[in-house]
């Protein structure tokens, strides 16, 4: 099953891809300006295709199985928004070409903006973040900009629930604010009481992730938004779980001043192992001058009915400026476009409906054996709890790698972590009944594993390419790299 | 509907098992004035209407295989071998998520570990992460951690050979943090002006190298003077040049950070790219983003896993390093995969190429009557040409009577420099290209 390294392949003087002779007369190089020596495997082009083809079989993906992990939406990446972006016309163009060469660009990145804020409800969106938490940082920035600028500079907190995702706090900090963690109550919603005692004038604004990380929707929600606004604050919306609003309710009808968006989650641009990502963000009115930008905008009406606009980019007037150089990540509104054409507006409400039917589904199949400690109607995904009251020694962990065996990846585990022994699953709406009830059974027979034999869980995973992996000795020994460390000539 | 599978009676026989009579019945919780709003929206396409449909918009767009491109300044034309595109898009790469479950992640995690290990070996520096959104925010990342290591200073000392747009990145993430940022408030810096404005409160200095015009300065001067003040040193750099420039790491930098675009990712109008961030050990714990590790499984096999994660968001919340989540994963798998197809000796050739062709238009452009190349310092791959008439209306004429896309006006940029370009020439423009080029100059004198 192991693959060696790419440093151990290959042979000193063996060539990969080559490259022409130069075409022009050489220029002379000044000698000590030139590095003695790269540190860069000397492979064949056929090693290199197999060494990362072998790779790749190492890992699991949506492709290969169900992959329901919690709070991070991962639905099938259609292979149509793969070829789209690969088009010449967007995948060839420079980010600094004059705006006249590369209309079809702008014009896209101006439907993507118009169909976001039409699917948040806000009256304006940039696409310059790069992911989540950097539309959540944007997102900060902006809501404090708005304060400094109306003279308030006493407010420095942000209210975060105890059920948000670490970016929230860490974004906070980031912004140079303080992060006050709000308690949730019994059922799973912001504890008002709490919520009401946290609210005064210091407060910048409320981060609330709507479903909440629990996959339920805020039973008090216009509570919430009305409490925080009246103390003078803002409210952002996380949207890492959107996939279960669209067309089902409008944050910003609700009140929400800003939201981001995750292309890669409710966008279905594919996760890529890691990234990229993309995370506009979507505000209300009072927050349009300060949006990060620039942004695309309409530089020239047309001139007559046939005519198209121009499009332009354009800086918002008070704009918190830019958080990425160039327009943001691209290639991933390509992709997210052509997932919004092929549902078009009503389908995409489909899209959260099948979501959430498929996670209450999931739910009621399994809810008599694991502990559903929110148990009532859920959003697009939920959390149970990966442990058992005759089974002690049974942890979320070991659930999590004995669905391995069976073929699925586990859910989110450990998290949100007001939750004992979490598992957080969200099937996503592209899975069938078929697959949903398959990875039900196999969270059946594992309850019964867990008393039965319960070695074979503490064992798990029993099939992939490696077993359970020593986190620990990784943190303490420290290989980062393949090769020693260099000693620098005059540090 | 394209890509959601249910049947009526799939959904009904679900809805049995839940409980509830409707889909609508699950949504009970959305306060009712607002649940399902009208949308102003579209009707759904059929996949072969949405292909068309973007591919007018695609039409629309004037791409680099179709003109003579000189424009770089940050975001390069060049070659990206068939087998980095082919590779990226195996399902097990592109659909997998973060590797948080090391058993059936180690083709990530391994690739991961190899990207930093050559990120390493390129800047000749101990340790990098698994990427960070683009070299603008991973120079702003190398802020933080000059912040959060030399307690309490509050200064940076910005190059004005930085990317501009990596210094506007800069002054957005740290508008909070209570910042002063000098030195970039002039329009070109020797090191000895940069230096004057370092002192006991500067935390980090940042140079470019080579710089945003395309010039190399004297890196470990700065590093020395920065040093002597207990200030650390950041480098942004590229990696393209590094296949033949002395890495960062040889003149003592402290971080080295940089958009590795160049390494097999499309221009695709500016992203996704891939920020790199490498530094020295002792600041392994300061380092933001994502860290792959080697350790053994419990048979005692060799794999890999995220390590130091107390470190991130997901562990330490608002102590977190940094905020950063999920980061540019397949484009550092792109860039991986790049690396190994041209190797040791292929990317040194594919430096020379474009060292070679940048000098030989420079050369070509010095000799058109009106315009000059500033050689005042060594360059590598783009140099800036004082033009006799605005850039604007330079470009504008090498488009429409010959299609070519010229350099970059830097007049936006730096206000003093009116009427400059910005010429960006890589491996991918041919000796015909330069030679068109240059004979449309002569005609716009």
């Amino acid at each position: 099953m192991k693959e060696p390294l790419i440093y151990d392949l290959g042979s000193p003087g063996r060539n990969g891809v080559l490259m022409p002779q130069p075409d022009v007369p050489l220029a002379k190089i000044p000698k000590d300006m030139m590095r003695d020596d790269l540190d860069l495997p000397e492979v064949s082009e056929i090693d290199v295709v197999r060494h990362f083809t072998r790779l790749s079989q190492l890992n699991y993906g949506i492709d290969k199985g169900f992959y329901p992990l919690g709070s991070c939406t991962m639905k099938y990446n259609p292979r149509l928004n793969e070829d789209m972006a690969r088009l010449p016309g967007f995948a060839a163009i420079h980010p600094y070409q004059n705006t006249e060469t590369v209309q079809g660009a702008l014009e896209l990145m101006f439907h993507v903006q118009e169909w976001l804020a039409e699917l948040g409800g806000f009256a304006g969106v940039s696409l310059q973040p790069a992911a989540g938490a950097h539309g959540e940082f944007s997102g900060i920035l902006m809501m404090r900009a708005y304060h400094l600028d109306r003279g308030d500079t006493k407010r420095t907190k942000i209210l975060i629930p105890d059920s948000a995702h670490g970016t929230n706090p860490a974004s906070t900090t980031m912004s140079g604010l303080q992060a006050v963690e709000i308690p949730s109550d019994a059922r799973g919603n912001v504890d008002l009481d709490k919520l009401k005692a946290a609210c005064d004038d210091t407060v910048v604004g409320l981060m609330i992730t709507n479903p909440n990380t629990l996959g339920l929707f805020e039973e008090h929600i216009l509570e919430v938004v009305k409490l925080v606004h009246d103390c003078g604050g803002l409210v952002y919306g996380d949207g890492a779980n959107f996939n279960a609003l669209m067309g089902i309710v409008r944050p910003g009808d609700l009140g929400f001043d800003v939201m981001h968006y995750n292309l890669h989650k409710t966008f279905s641009t594919p996760h890529g192992g890691g990234g990229p990502g993309s995370g506009p963000v979507g505000v209300a009115e009072r927050l349009l001058p300060f949006l990060p930008g620039p942004i695309v905008g309409v530089v020239q009406e047309p001139q007559s009915e046939d005519d198209m606009p121009d499009f332009g980019f354009v800086m918002p007037e008070k704009s918190i400026g830019r958080v990425k150089a160039f327009h943001g990540n691209f290639g991933m509104f390509v992709r997210a476009y052509a997932y919004m054409l092929v549902y078009g507006g009503e389908g995409l409400r489909r899209v959260s409906e099948m979501a959430v039917l498929n996670a209450n589904y999931i739910r009621a199949r399994i809810r008599g054996v694991y502990p559903v400690p929110h148990d009532r109607i859920n959003m697009h995904e939920f959390v149970c709890e990966g442990r058992f009251a005759d089974a002690p020694d049974i942890h979320a962990l070991d659930i999590a790698k004995r669905l391995m065996d069976y073929s699925f990846h586990p859910p989110t585990n450990y998290f949100p972590l007001i939750v004992h022994e979490a598992l957080m699953i969200e099937p996503t709406e592209t899975e069938s009944k078929e697959t949903l009830d398959s990875f039900a059974e196999a969270m059946l027979a594992i309850a019964r594993e867990a008393h039965e034999q319960p070695s074979l869980l503490k064992e798990a995973p029993h099939t992939a390419p490696i077993g359970r992996l020593d986190e620990v000795l990784a943190a303490k020994q420290l290989a980062l790299c393949c090769r020693p460390i260099p000693i620098p000539e005059n540090a | 509907m394209s890509y959601t599978p249910h049947t009526e009676q799939d959904v009904a026989s679900m809805l049995k098992i839940i409980g509830v009579k409707t889909v609508d019945d699950l949504f009970v919780d959305v306060p009712t004035k607002h649940r399902f709003p009208k949308l102003e929206l579209p009707e759904a396409l059929t996949q072969m209407e949405t292909m068309w449909e973007l591919e007018d918009l695609s039409s629309e767009n004037l791409p680099a295989g179709k003109t003579a491109m000189f424009l770089g300044a940050g975001a390069y034309n060049h070659y990206s071998p068939s087998i980095v595109n082919h590779l990226i898009l195996r399902g097990e790469f592109l659909t997998a998520y973060t590797p948080y479950q090391p058993e059936i992640s180690q083709g990530t995690l391994q690739a991961m570990f190899e990207y930093q290990s050559m990120i390493c070996a390129l800047t000749a520096m101990e340790v990098a992460n698994a990427s960070h959104y683009d070299g603008a925010t991973s120079l702003a990342e190398a802020v933080i951690l000059a912040l959060n290591t030399t307690s309490g200073r509050k200064k940076i000392v910005m190059c004005p050979g930085v990317h501009p747009e990596y210094r506007a990145v800069v002054r957005t993430y740290t508008q909070g943090m209570g910042v002063t940022i000098s030195g970039d408030d002039m329009d070109t810096a020797d090191p000895d002006t940069l230096i004057s404005h370092m002192d006991d409160q500067t935390a980090m200095v940042a140079i470019q190298y080579p710089n945003f015009l395309g010039q190399i300065m004297d890196v470990a001067k700065v590093v020395r003077a920065a040093h002597e003040k207990g200030a650390l040193v950041c480098v942004v750099t590229l990696p393209v040049p590094l296949g033949m420039l002395k890495p960062p790491g040889l003149f003592g930098a402290d971080i080295v950070v940089g958009e590795a675009q160049g390494l097999g990712i499309q221009l695709g109008y500016g992203g996704p790219y891939l920020g790199f961030f490498a530094t020295r050990e002792k600041f392994v714990r300061k380092m933001a983003g994502r860290l792959i590790g080697q350790t053994k499984d419990v048979h005692g096999e060799e794999g890999f896993v995220l390590t130091l994660a107390t470190r991130e968001q997901h562990i330490r919340r608002e102590k977190a390093t940094s905020n950063i989540c999920t980061n540019q994963g397949l484009m550092a798998l792109a860039a991986t995969i790049y690396l190994c197809a041209m190797g040791k000796h292929g990317l040194k050739r594919v430096a020379e190429l474009c060292y070679h062709k940048a000098h030989y238009a420079a050369d070509q452009i010095d000799a058109v009557k009106g315009f000059s190349v500033d050689r005042s310092k060594p360059f590598f791959m783009e140099f800036v040409v004082q033009c006799p008439r605005p850039v604007s209306e330079i470009n504008q004429y090498l488009m429409d009577m010959y299609g070519i896309v010229g350099g970059l006006d830097l007049a936006p940029f730096y206000s003093s420099r009116k009427n400059q370009m910005l010429v960006a020439v890589t491996e991918m423009n041919t000796r015909e290209e330069i030679d068109a080029l240059v004979d449309a100059l002569k005609e716009v004198v």
